[in-house]
This record gives C-alpha cells, structure tokens and sequence, in this order.
C-alpha cells in the first residue's frame, strides 16, 4: 500500500495508482480552477486534455492521470 | 541533454509499437529505441493490466520485447525534432534520440463534443473514464450513464461494471440500420472489437438505448433525447465519448502527407517521408488487430525484411475493411452540431463559449481572436470538436507538440 496526502489529508491507495485516481476516490472532484474559475476534473484518462492538473510536491500543472502514486507524496487540488 | 542514437526508433508503446518493436528485432544488425510518454508500456488496451492482461497476443510480445537490443523509454513525451532526431521531454530533462528509420505509433485519443453541461467535474470520456478506473479509480456502486458512440462504449460498459459499477443506461447515438449493417459484416471483420459487440450479451439487463443522444447534464443527472422524447437520467458520473481521433500531431510536424485527418501511408506502412513509417491508429481507426498488423509490416520494412512484410498484407486488407465499417457505423449524427448553447464552453482550456466562435470563418482566425485551440492542450480537445461543429481544419502544428518545461525547450 502506498500512503500519501491530497490537500493535506492523509490516504492510502493501491500500489501502482495514478494519482488521477487516487484524488477522486479521496473524494475530491475539482482538480484545478479553469481561466475563468470553474472546477474541473480528469476527462480523458490519458494525459490528453490537461484538466487533470495539480501540484505534486510543489511542482505545479502536472497531469495527474499519468503519475502514478508513490510514499509520502503531497498534492494539492484546486489551484 | 542526454544523446541517445539508435537504428529504429518508435515512438508509442501501444499494440503497434510493440509489434514493430518485435518484427523489426527479426534483423539481428539492428538497435531498436521505444519511446512512450506513459510510465507504462502497453498503450491505451494494454497498459494498466500488464500485470494480469489475458491476451496471449499481448503477453507474447512482452515477453519478446525483453530483448537486449531493444531498449524502452518511458516517461519520455517526443516533443519536438531535428533532421533525423527527435527531441523528448523525460523527469529527469531532455533527451535526444538519432534514428535511422522512424515508426511513428502514436495512437488515438477519445473524441469529446460539447453539451450543455459537459465540463462539470462528473462528466468524463467513456473510454477515458475507463482508464481512469484501469489507474484505480473506484466505482464501486456508483451509477454511471454512458454515452456517445462507438464500440468502445461497450467495452466501458462491461468494464466498469466488472468493476462493481451500476451502469444505468447506454446510449448510442447511431441509427439502427447503421447498427445492424456493422453487426451483419461482422463475420468477415477481425475477432477483437467484435467482442466489443458480443460484449452486449454480457450487459444483458442494461437498458442499451440506439438513436438516443445525451443533450446536457449537470451534477446529477443527464438528459437524453430519443425518438423526439427527452428523459432525464439519475446518475452519479457521466461518461461521454464519440468514438476515436488519431494522433498525428507528430507526423504532421515531420511535414509527413495527411489526408482526411489520417497519415498517407504506403504499402509498407511508410509515410510521404521516406525512412518515416507510420502504424496504428494514426492511419486508420481499426482498433487492436489493425494496430498490430501495421506494426509488424512497419517494424519489417524498416529493418528490409520484405518477405516477411509482404506475407502480412492479406491480414491488413481485413483490418482495413474493418475499420471503414467503423467509420461508416458510427458516423456523428448532425443533430449533435446543435447541443452547444451560445454559452457552452467549447475550448476547456482558455474557457471559449461556443458564441465566441460563430463569428468566425475558420480556425486560425478563431484561434486569434479568442484564443481557441491556444492552451494547455493545444487544440487536442476542441481541434476534433470545431472540426465536426464548423468544419475546421487545423493544418498548422508547430513544436514543442507537448508543453515542455522552459529549461527543456
Ligand atoms: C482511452 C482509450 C481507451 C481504449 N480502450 C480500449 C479497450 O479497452 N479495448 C479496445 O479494444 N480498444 C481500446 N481503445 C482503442 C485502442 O486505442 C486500440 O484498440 C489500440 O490500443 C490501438 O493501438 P495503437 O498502438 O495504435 O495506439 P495506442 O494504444 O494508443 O498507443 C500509442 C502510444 O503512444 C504514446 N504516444 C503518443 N504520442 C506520443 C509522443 N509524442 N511521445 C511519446 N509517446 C507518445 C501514447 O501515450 C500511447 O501509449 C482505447 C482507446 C483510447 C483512446
Ligand atoms: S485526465 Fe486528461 S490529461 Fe489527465
């Protein structure tokens, strides 16, 4: 299992989960605010859209459909 | 920057790849690179089921893959190039790779079009919501609706209920008689994607509606229109997807011809550029069985083994009929060019309304007026929508084909 935190919280998934994924079954549905601040989350799964986008680690606007989720890692939603 | 030459180099991990990975490994003289942007190799089938994939296809060309003269590259995004090298965007910062001969497999991506209501959080692509649980998304008792068009509803379908999902309806927005035409060729089609048909026996007691179209939706419901009657449906998610379109960002950069949205490909899979091939979906949307024969006759004919190239064209002759019944089955109803009010959102990335756009004569004009097409996704999204809604066409691809980190460029 691998333990890390979205928006501080704490949450243990499945080895090899994407983070994408990781944040919606944390419950958390709006990954990023739009230009003009609208919520939006993961569309297409495959690193195509780009709405899927947080910080991981301070590193902001990665797709989280194509990080897969390690130990320790911290995330952040909605910037 | 890190300089890296090799003989073939592909670019995409998928099914074709792979395949053109492996028939090209026949020619002992020669070093194959394989560059995938994903942190797994396998595609969009493939990849999050490696570790339990039943597909003895698949797991055969693992194994093969295995081999000391083939080295993979994940994490890598080809981004740009230079003369004969392509240049990729990796975590740990830019790599070079020089090829003799290139194959590009770079595969398809869902289409999205937009409605009323399909930016909200709980709407996603069908086959993209499938990924997402492939990643570990739980749908553990959610409803979800799916929608849109194309074989791969299904195979959502029946995926996400295999995952513990309560799928609550199906609605395919193609006609019956397009429907039954496609099911009756099937005896002579390739095996895989009539799985995806066959798959219906196996969603027995969904409501599997045909004509019947999603015209918006919000946080708990979509609405669908069917026969002339609208019917609102409860749901949790809503996943939402019109069958595929290739990625040929890549070959169009090369300058490689394009026509009708695919790349000109010749009988040995080579692209208008000589040494530059092309396999997969990026030809054609003809599903695994194309990806993999195109694969093997790419990966031969660029290492010279034409025998073996020339013994697969029979095969390809099916998966290229196969994937005209497709295109022909699940052709976009017109009424779907009509969804968008003025105030639906058609570019996600800089938040353009459809009414911003009407205005204008064609994509480049739209592009600099509103900022269409300009963001983070670069027209991947609303390219494939304006393209269906106004009839544009986007020719003008310029690198970096991915955003890459200023220090990368
Ligand atoms: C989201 C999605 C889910 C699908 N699910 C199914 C399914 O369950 N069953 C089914 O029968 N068919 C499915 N399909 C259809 C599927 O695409 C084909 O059946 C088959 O996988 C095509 O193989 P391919 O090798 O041509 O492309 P792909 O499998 O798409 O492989 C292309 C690879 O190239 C990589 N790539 C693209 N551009 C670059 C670049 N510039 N740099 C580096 N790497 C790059 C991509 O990340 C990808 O890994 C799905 C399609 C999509 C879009
Ligand atoms: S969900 Fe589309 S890029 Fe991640």
């Amino acid at each position: 299992m691998i333990t890390l935190t979205i928006n501080k919280i704490s949450i243990t998934v499945d080895e090899g989960t994407t983070i994408a994924a990781a944040i919606l079954n944390a419950g958390v549905t709006a990954f990023r605010k739009s230009v003009t601040g609208e919520p939006r989350g993961a569309v297409c799964g495959m690193g195509i859209c780009f709405e899927c986008r947080v910080t991981i680690d301070g590193i902001a606007h990665q797709r989280s459909c194509n990080v897969i989720a390690a130990d320790g890692m911290e995330v952040v939603t909605d910037e | 920057m890190n300089k890296v030459t090799t003989d073939v180099l592909i670019v995409g991990g998928g099914p074709a790849g792979m395949s053109a990975a492996v028939a090209a490994s026949g020619n002992d003289d020669v070093r194959i690179t394989v560059v995938d942007d994903n942190p797994r190799i396998g595609g969009q089938i493939w990849r999050a089921e490696l570790g339990k994939l039943k597909s003895v296809e698949a797991l055969e060309l693992l194994a093969l893959l295995d081999q000391q003269w083939i080295t993979l590259v994940n994490n890598a995004s080809v981004f740009s190039n230079d003369g004969s090298s392509v240049l990729a965007e990796t975590p740990s910062g830019r790599i070079q790779i020089e090829y003799k001969s290139l194959i590009l497999a770079t595969g398809a991506r869902e289409r999205l079009l937009p409605f009323p209501g399909w930016t909200l959080p709980n709407v996603l692509g069908a086959a993209g919501l499938q990924a997402l649980v492939k990643g570990g998304l739980d749908v553990q008792d959610k409803r979800i609706v799916v929608a849109g068009t194309g074989p791969l509803l299904l195979v959502a379908a029946e995926y996400l209920t295999s995952k513990g999902a309560r799928i609550v309806a199906i609605c395919e927005q193609t006609t019956n008689k397009k429907l039954d035409r496609f099911a009756l060729g099937l005896w002579r089609s390739p095996s895989k994607i009539v799985q995806g048909i066959s798959l219906r026996s196996k969603l027995r007691g969904i409501p599997y509606y045909r004509n019947a179209w999603v015209t918006k939706a919000d946080l708990q419901s979509v609405t669908i229109q069917h026969f002339g009657q609208t019917t609102d449906i409860e749901c949790d998610m809503f996943a939402c997807g019109f069958h595929l379109v290739p990625n040929i960002e890549l070959a169009q950069l090369l300058g490689c011809e394009v026509a009708d949205g695919f790349v000109s490909v010749d009988d040995y899979q080579q692209t208008s550029i000589s040494d530059v091939y092309c396999a997969g979906e990026p030809t054609s949307i003809g599903g695994v069985e194309a990806a993999v024969v195109e694969g093997k006759i790419a990966g031969f004919a660029a290492t010279g083994q034409i025998i073996e190239a020339n013994s697969l064209f029979r095969a390809r002759k099916k998966t290229t009929a196969f994937a005209k019944a497709l295109d022909q089955a699940f052709e976009l109803r017109d009424e779907l060019k009509t969804l968008a009010a003025s105030s639906t959102i058609v570019c996600r990335c800089e938040d353009v309304q459809y009414g911003k756009l009407t205005d204008h004569d064609d994509f480049r004009m739209a592009k600099l007026q509103t900022r269409c097409g300009m963001g983070a996704c670069q027209g991947r999204i609303c390219g494939a929508a304006v393209e269906f809604l106004f009839g544009w066409k986007d020719r003008s691809v310029r690198p970096p084909i991915f955003p890459v980190k200023m220090e990368n460029l």
